[in-house]
């Protein structure tokens, strides 16, 4: 069974399309990645799929259920995490849990093993009211009640947003566990560096899916060649790659990446000739390993 | 010996028992693009705060712009732009009118204003959208525009705060040329982030862990010192020693 169908779903607001013609599949059990910036359509795609939002086109089922008709049953069985913080401010970390997990006719006890690995780090803060903590222990606490009634598909929208790198990452740590648990996960992100994280990525912008792979088949299938240059002069680096023919450069770290477009060929050499003809020196060219990045800029050119 | 903008002499910054901001030395050359890193709650809005002349320290010194960060807050505030990405341009207003707004907040004449105004909707290629409310622009445009205003009045720095969160990987480079093109021309960009991608583009960076500078050096150098394969892996090393939450 499939965690998640989602077949040509639209949504417009005041005419203005923010979701068009999306297709997609979950699998049970698999981390799948919605990557995209803001507006391009994720938020939309969450509320339609948790039924909390009815699309204008197509359809969406949830395992197994509708999620126009069957929206009562999909609510028991999904647990979502919005990208803003909702929980209650004014309740403790205890009694937001505690509320959680009665409304959905459980117990903190019945399911605490799921929690357990987060909750431990909250604990010592359980009487502390939500608002009152810091940006990452309302995430973790939002993720807790999220999941307080053991859910078959989890929905998070962008949890890591403004989060820094260290938090970042415990947080996918606990997501690979609950994929150990059988949770299918779908988790949005604006991070490209996340998108590594999760079995498949769809590649968003703009309301329409670009791509759908995994991880590796998007980096493999890049098919463009791609080069990493460094010189003397970052600025004057950047503007001078700009008059190489057939190609997009941009800044990539410590280096910029060009891009050659496809059916051409080029050398290192040629590269680095243009860049010293140019009066930069200190010239570097060699071949880059493709990034998830590399590849949605190429699709966004 | 290149001029110095930004000189923080054992910075210092408690409120009651909690010292968020501990002693900290660092210094930045002009037209330099210095990364102020660190993990939430690390420190870096209280010294930048600090640094803008917008929080009294409790000890150290710092002088930015040249001026005294205790006695001389007004000239720094004149010296200095600012953007972050929770507050940089009236929603409310069109694209037009935020660039007189903030020209007449910052000093510029009308004739100025007016020049800078045609200067910037061409350069930014909003010409189509001059007379659009600023809620209506894309996030992108927003942050270049919000960008190009901080440094309107030709600042010998430009703080920003997280600027570019939440666009696409191809908007936040096109933003990022916006900050060569200013270090370029001389203004200091003093910069936080937690894309790790964007440190590299520093010329230099500062971490801050548990409100001290741990780390303070090129993004080549700190590689080397931490034996790490990229920024990120230095990071993790540093900011996972942290003690104190957020």
């Amino acid at each position: 069974m499939k965690a998640v169908i989602a077949e040509n779903i639209s949504k417009q607001y005041d005419g203005k399309p923010a979701v068009e013609k999306v297709s997609f599949e979950v699998n049970e059990g698999e981390i799948f990645g919605l990557i995209g910036p803001d507006g391009a359509g994720k938020t939309s795609i969450f509320r339609i799929l948790t039924t909390l939002l009815l699309p204008d086109g197509g359809s969406a089922q949830v395992h197994h259920w509708d999620v126009v008709k069957d929206w009562r049953a999909i609510r028991n069985a999904v647990g979502y995490m919005p990208g803003k913080f909702s929980l209650y401010q004014d309740l403790t970390v205890e009694e937001n849990l505690h509320f959680f997990a009665t409304v959905f006719n459980t117990t903190i006890q019945e399911n605490y093993h799921l929690i357990e690995d987060i909750y431990v780090q909250l604990e010592p803060f359980k009487n502390r009211r939500a608002g009152k903590l810091s940006g990452g222990m309302k995430q973790k606490l939002a993720l807790c009640c999220a999941l307080i009634h053991k859910p078959k598909v989890l929905f998070l929208d962008e949890p890591t947003t403004g989060v820094d790198p260290v938090s970042r990452r415990e947080f996918w740590e606990m997501l690979k566990k609950l994929k150990q648990q059988n949770i299918s996960i779908v988790v949005s992100t604006p991070y490209m560096d996340e998108a590594s994280m999760c079995d498949r990525i769809a590649l968003i912008q703009s309301g329409s899916i670009l791509s759908i792979d995994t991880p590796q088949d998007l980096v493999k299938n890049y098919g463009n060649q791609l080069f990493r240059v460094k010189a003397n002069d970052r600025y004057r680096l950047l503007e001078v790659l700009k008059s190489v023919p057939s190609t997009k450069s941009y800044a990539f770290g410590e280096y910029a990446h060009v891009s050659v477009e496809k059916d051409h060929q080029m050398d290192a050499s040629e590269i680095a000739q243009h860049l010293q003809q140019n009066g930069l020196t200190e010239v570097e060219v060699g071949e880059a390993e493709v990034t998830i990045e590399d590849c949605f800029i190429n699709l966004l050119h | 010996m290149e001029e110095v903008v930004i000189q923080a002499d054992k910075l210092t910054k408690k409120f009651g028992d909690f010292t968020a901001t501990d002693a900290i030395t660092f210094q930045v050359r002009k037209g330099e693009i210095f990364g102020f890193l660190g993990a939430n709650g690390a420190g870096k809005t209280t010294a930048m705060r600090m640094l803008c002349g917008l929080s009294v320290p409790t000890s150290g010194e710092a002088k930015v712009a040249g001026f005294d960060i205790y006695k001389e807050t007004e000239s720094i505030k004149k010296n200095i732009g600012y953007m972050s990405q929770k507050f940089s341009l009236y929603e409310d207003l069109t694209v037009v009118e935020n660039i007189r707004f903030f020209g007449g907040i910052y000093g510029l004449n009308n004739e100025q204003i007016k020049n800078k105004t045609e200067e910037l909707i061409e350069r930014l290629g909003l010409t189509s959208v001059r007379k659009e409310l600023v809620v209506d622009l894309p996030l992108g445009w927003k942050q270049k525009l919000s960008f190009s205003i901080a440094i309107i009045h030709q600042p010998k720095i430009v703080f920003l705060d997280e600027p570019t969160g939440g666009v696409d990987p191809l908007t936040r480079r096109q933003f990022w040329e916006l900050i060569y093109e200013a270090a370029h021309n001389g203004i200091t960009v003093f910069v936080t982030t937690h894309y790790m991608d964007e440190a590299e583009y520093c010329d230099r960076l500062s971490i801050m862990v548990d409100g001290k500078i741990k780390a303070l050096d090129t993004p080549k150098n700190l590689k080397m010192q931490f034996e790490a394969e990229s920024m990120d892996e230095v990071f993790y090393k540093l900011a996972r020693q942290a003690t104190r939450a957020e």
